[in-house]
């Protein structure tokens, strides 16, 4: 691999409201950033989540969705010019010789930054691993919990689990190209588009596909390859399906993930800082949001923005350290105004 | 007031219960190591509790947006609920759960 080395004053590790945040604060101070998230668009638990339930705690805000504060926070970091990183985590963080942070991705994103901002949250989003016991052993062989190439799964039997959207819309997708597909659901509804719901019901009463009310309860096989999975149906006796592979679509949980692994200092999978720029035992490298922890710490958006305030302040000296901090105001600043664009309108 | 709440090893638990709490926030102030990683707002699936069958009635029924959000919750039964859904009064005092695969 000979990735582009991307040279950068800050790379934020999420872009949840608090990294997008940081993006604001971290621009008025004159700091680029680049930011990477594992999911395919900005808003972390905002997005995926609760995009649609409103959030009545943010300052001056009575009331706006997920959904709604993440546009918000894009809008007011748009002066700034983010890049975005998309489905990605960072893998890695060392400090180079000449003292500049590098941090690698697990899609071979390298960037070197001058300071590294921890926003990251409840950790990076996985999908679910059914609880089933010995499906480590088949996972990425013929067990999957998302597609990257569908041609793999031409001429197989597929066991496809879940009720909701990526379940339906990779039942109907992969059906023309299966040997054979059957949908396996805990009840006979489904929380997906109703229009992919009709077109798999349509598929079952054509008899191209199958439809099963069950649970999963055993896989069957060796050496990582599926034979079979045990079905087992609310009071009735368990039953076998053979099958090549086991597509399980269950949603996302949050795992903390390569962030473990960074070097800074954890505490109950949290990173401590101290409230004064909220730094972790690493020079230049902050946490802030849900991630860390100290004394009196809530889990609110609002303490992230806080907190991502006053990290700006310690990264400003550290990204300029020839230049001398100023605090002002954006209601007062024709300096802070031109950064944001506003300067003609005021 | 107390819940009975057994955790995934088996091993049952009493823990102090407050009226008015929903039952995950009492099994995470109580110390069991519940995941409830959406806060409790009915957003993820990992406060997914087993309710013993003789109090299952005494409970009202989950509603929709409940029941949904168990379709991304493991090993669903008749008796499974959202603990975050679960508002604790005293009529509840000795209620008993299990914590499900998932929610730890």
């Amino acid at each position: 691999m000979n990735a582009e080395v991307i040279k950068t004053d800050a790379v934020i590790v999420g872009a949840g409201p608090v990294g997008l945040f940081a993006v604001f604060e971290l621009g008025l101070n004159d700091i680029k950033c680049h930011l990477v998230d594992i999911l395919d668009r900005p808003g972390g638990q905002c997005a995926e989540l609760y995009p649609e339930k409103p959030i009545y705690d943010i300052p001056a805000i009575p009331s706006c969705t997920g959904a709604e504060l993440t546009e918000r926070l894009l809008e007011q970091g748009k002066p700034f010019n983010p890049t975005f990183h998309f489905g990605q985590m960072v893998e890695s963080l060392e400090k180079t010789p000449e003292g500049k942070w590098r941090l690698t991705t697990d899609r071979g994103t390298v960037f070197e930054s001058t300071i590294v901002v921890i926003a990251a949250g409840g950790g990076s989003f996985v999908p679910k691993r059914p609880p089933i016991k010995g499906i480590e052993a088949y996972e990425n062989k013929s067990v999957f919990y998302a597609v990257r190439k569908m041609e793999q799964f031409r001429g197989k039997r597929l066991v496809i689990a879940g009720g909701g959207d990526s379940a339906l819309d990779w039942t109907i997708n992969l059906q023309p190209i299966a040997s054979h597909i059957t949908l396996v659901h805990r009840r006979d509804e489904f929380r997906a588009a109703p229009d992919s719901v009709s077109k798999m019901r349509a598929l079952v009463a054509e008899g191209k596909m199958d439809l099963k009310i069950a649970n999963l309860s055993t896989l069957n096989g060796a050496d990582g390859q599926l034979a079979s999975v045990t079905l087992k149906e609310d009071g009735k006796d368990a039953y076998d399906m053979p099958c090549d592979n086991l597509l399980a679509f269950y949603g996302l949980t949050m795992k903390l993930g390569p962030v473990a692994n960074f070097g800074a200092e954890l505490q109950d999978n949290l990173l401590p800082v101290n409230t004064a720029d909220f730094e972790t035992n690493l020079p230049g490298v902050f946490a802030i949001g849900d991630i860390n922890t100290y004394p009196g710490k809530m889990k609110l958006i609002l303490s992230g923005f806080h907190e991502a305030a006053l990290m700006a302040k310690k990264a400003f000296a550290m990204v300029h350290p020839d230049r001398r901090y100023r605090f002002q105001y954006t209601t007062s600043s024709s300096d802070l105004q031109d950064k944001l664009g506003v300067s003609d309108a005021a | 007031m107390r819940i009975l709440c057994t955790d995934t090893e088996g091993k049952e638990r009493e823990l102090l219960a407050t009226n008015e709490w929903t039952v995950m926030e009492i099994i995470r102030e109580g110390g069991l190591p519940i995941l409830a990683q959406c806060g409790g707002s009915c957003a993820c699936a990992t406060c997914h509790v087993y309710v013993d069958p003789a109090w299952k009635d005494k409970l009202p029924e989950p509603n929709e947006e409940e029941v949904g959000m168990l379709d991304g919750a493991f090993e669903v039964t008749e008796n499974s609920r959202l603990s975050c859904q679960i508002i604790f009064n005293e009529e509840l005092d000795g209620l008993k759960v299990t914590l499900a695969p998932g929610s730890v």
